[in-house]
């Protein structure tokens, strides 16, 4: 059984290989789209997951490189891997489309967010939160008597689990970029 | 070579350097700078249609019927959005269409213009591609690119919208050059699967082609390879509804179309094979039934130039990404170079079971009385027609699906019909479009009356043109289709499915200027079609048949490949609650 020589998004490890073991297990992957940066590109995806009824969890994008006018998009979906080999494959159609990687079966590789929280509160719970951001390694950007605003990066599991901490301390708001993800290693 | 021109002078000149001799459109006041530049110049020939939705019709059916991409060119506004429909069928068909759209200036758009809409944001679900061009220097590089992306890979619709000022300005032009650009898809398919599907069909015991619309696209020669791997190893074949034509209707291996209401054999040995090569064909819902059922004992090989087609509906075991005459060139080679080898014994005996179902003739059918069988009428247009320079179209309906039983296909590009999105109104555009391309050929829409009035208008482009496209229609002053679903699944409630107040349709084309004809009693038939034939020029045949008759064989909703209904005998209860909602 060999993997499909494709040109669009070929990988060792292709994105295209079209023979998958199909499951009904629903699993996340983090797609990494290279795209030209031309009015109505992130139209065409966005347009694409929901015209067909895809998920998406979060979407990331920004020109990566300038002076090929290209753009990164970063998208966090869910699906079997029937879908998921479906969005690949549907995401490679588009014309402007120049590259699609499926980092979740690509290899390792790292996934950051950012993240700002505001947090209300005094007394006890302003000291706490203070202390918990200190061990999540957030930082303070804004504060006043009343409250403050956090800006934490790490993984998407790891602001979660910040923003479960903080919702009994006093949690306002919460804003999040979305994941930027890339493989790790050469 | 790069020259200074108008936005409107270069649109003409890209159509010429293209290849182009024909265009179908309607003006308006965003594209008044392209349609005076078309009325200086002798190269291109423009068809003025009578509503934009026939213009990119006509388009589709220039392009199957030539091969070569079909050009429209409409204004901006309500132009644009009449082109949808077209846009959407071509997309589901894969057919390369090249749409140019006026828009409103550049410095206009957004603020609710005059005839202002987003083309292209409308258009971009169903299109291929599709660009807005600001600069007028971009304008010669977007034409050409256009036609590149329209025709590579996987054929389908292209739109570009272009502002009024970017049509007036001047700026570069440059000639095409071959194509930099970064979208080149794959066309040689993967040798290691080429020869693992060699290796399945040295074996098979009951091999099945299943051919489709891809085969077609791939061009002639690939239609060719076709025939010489059927009759070489003798495997039977079947086609979808757009893949007819590739492999003749005369072919010794010819089975007849699949599906819905294909052939009773070829569904049959859908379902019985054991090695099912899908050479360009899309697993469409009309084909396989219902999916858990499909095929259950067949290993499956997909050519297909889509990635994303391959594992859609179906999976497969064999998956080949590549253009079919590409694929089919290196599964010839290599399978000769292995011993030209088949399981021919069991072939053999697959050919006998599969002479047992053919011996039931599912298309058999009684012409008895004074009401004309719409079979009946498909049959003796095909005697009388069948020996000539054909081309033929149809509209959506039952009369499109005993056309693709009764009527032969002997070669591609002759049958043009709207097979994915099943677009009422297709037909009548299409055939001028397919007249146009071939002058001096013998067109024919079969249609319905109810589709056919969908786009009637046509008949004026078809007198100005003198183009002698014949409609040939069957009329049963019902919407047959929708009314044999509400027999089979709605107890014979008739919700809006007949036509009262229909046109008389003899006077209808003489007001236009055409000929009419009108024909109820079967004896009258042969002689009526001859005069239809021989009149030169534009025809309306009202072909008056039974009211009530259904299309069989049926697959149900809901059911199998093996469970074809194949006449009204079977209907009682065939579809159940779970079939029902399905269309």
């Amino acid at each position: 059984m060999s993997d499909l020589n494709l040109k669009k998004g070929t990988s060792a490890k292709s994105a295209y290989n079209l023979r998958p073991n199909f499951s009904d297990i629903v699993e996340r992957h983090t797609l990494a789209v290279m795209v030209e940066n031309e009015p109505g590109v992130l139209a065409r995806v966005i347009g694409l997951f929901a015209g067909r009824g895809y998920n998406i969890e979060s979407l990331t994008v920004a020109e990566v490189d300038h002076e090929g006018k290209l753009s990164r998009i970063t998208i966090v979906t869910t699906g079997t891997p029937q879908v998921i080999e479906q969005i690949k494959a549907q995401l490679g159609r588009i014309v402007t489309v120049h590259e699609v990687h499926d980092l979740t079966v690509e290899g390792p590789s790292v996934e950051r967010e950012l993240a700002i929280f505001k947090v209300a509160g005094d007394g006890e719970k302003r000291v706490e939160a203070l202390r918990l951001a200190d061990i999540f390694r957030a930082n303070v950007v804004d504060s006043t008597l009343k409250s403050f605003v956090f800006e934490i990066t790490g993984a998407p599991e790891k602001i979660d689990a910040f923003a479960d901490l903080m919702r009994p301390l006093g949690l306002v708001e919460v804003a999040r970029t979305g994941v930027a993800a890339l493989s790790r290693g050469g | 070579m790069t020259r200074q021109m108008t936005g409107a002078e270069m649109v003409v000149q890209a159509l010429i350097d293209q290849g182009v001799d024909t265009v179908f459109g309607y003006p308006g006041g965003a594209v008044l700078p392209i349609y005076d530049a078309i009325f200086q110049q002798n190269h291109i020939k423009h068809v003025l249609v009578r509503h934009e939705q026939g213009a990119v019709h006509a388009a589709e059916g220039y392009a199957r019927s030539t091969g070569k991409p079909g050009v429209c060119l409409v204004t901006s506004g309500p132009g644009a959005t009449n082109a949808v429909t077209g846009l959407t069928d071509a997309l589901l068909d894969s057919i390369p269409i090249i749409v140019l759209t006026g828009q409103v200036p550049t410095f206009m758009i957004g603020s609710d213009a005059f005839q202002e809409a987003d083309t292209v944001g409308i258009t971009r679900p169903c299109t291929k591609h599709n660009w807005l061009v600001k600069e007028t220097d971009a304008l010669s590089g977007v034409l050409h690119e256009a036609f590149h992306v329209a025709t590579s890979g996987r054929p389908g619709p292209v739109l570009i919208d272009i502002p009024k000022d970017v049509q007036f300005a001047s700026g570069t032009y440059n000639a095409p050059q071959p194509s930099t650009s970064h979208y080149q898809p794959t066309v040689k398919g993967d040798i290691t699967s080429v020869t693992e599907l060699v290796e399945a069909m040295e074996k098979a015991e009951r091999p099945l082609f299943y051919t489709g619309g891809g085969v077609i696209n791939a061009g002639p020669a690939a239609s060719q390879l076709l025939r010489e791997l059927v009759s070489s190893t003798n495997f039977p074949i079947t086609s979808t509804l757009m893949g007819l034509g590739a492999y003749p209707a005369s072919g010794d291996n010819w089975l007849g179309m699949l599906g819905m209401h294909g052939l009773y054999e070829a569904n049959m040995a859908m379902h019985g094979c054991d090695l099912m090569i899908n050479i360009g064909a899309r697993f469409d819902d009309r084909i396989t039934g219902v999916i858990s059922e499909f095929s259950p004992n067949s290993t499956k090989a997909h050519i297909d130039i889509d990635p994303s087609s391959i594992n859609k509906v179906i999976r497969v075991d064999i998956p080949i990404v590549g253009d079919v005459g590409h694929v089919l060139e290196d599964l010839m080679k290599v399978w000769k170079s292995r011993g030209r080898k088949t399981n021919s014994a069991a072939v053999g005996n697959w050919w006998s079971q599969i002479k047992e179902w053919q011996a039931i003739e599912c298309l058999k059918f009684t012409q008895q009385g004074k009401v004309i069988k719409p079979q009946y009428a498909l049959s003796r247009l095909e005697a009388l027609t069948k020996n000539h320079d054909r081309y033929i179209t149809t509209e959506v309906g039952q009369h499109q699906m005993w056309a693709a039983q009764y009527l032969g296909f002997e070669d591609p590009n002759r049958w043009m019909t709207s097979g994915g999105l099943g677009t009422m109104g297709y037909g009548f555009p299409a055939s001028i479009g397919v007249q146009m391309g071939h002058p001096e050929s013998l067109v024919i829409n079969v249609a319905g009356e109810a589709s056919w009035l969908m786009n009637m208008q046509e008949l004026g482009t078809a007198m100005q043109y003198n183009l002698p496209v014949k409609q040939f229609i069957l009329n049963n002053e019902r919407l047959g289709m929708v009314r044999q679903w509400q027999e089979l699944l709605h107890g014979e409630r008739y919700s809006s499915s007949w036509s009262e107040s229909l046109p008389d349709f003899v006077k209808l084309a003489e007001a236009f200027g055409a000929k009419g004809i009108l024909c109820s009693d079967p004896d009258d038939l042969d002689e009526a079609i001859m005069e239809m034939l021989n009149h030169d020029g534009p025809v309306l045949f009202d072909c008056l048949v039974e009211k009530h008759e259904n299309c069989f064989p049926m697959i149900p909703s809901g059911k199998a490949h093996n469970e074809m209904l194949l006449g009204d005998a079977d209907t009682q209860g065939a579809i159940d609650a779970k079939g029902s909602v399905l269309v």
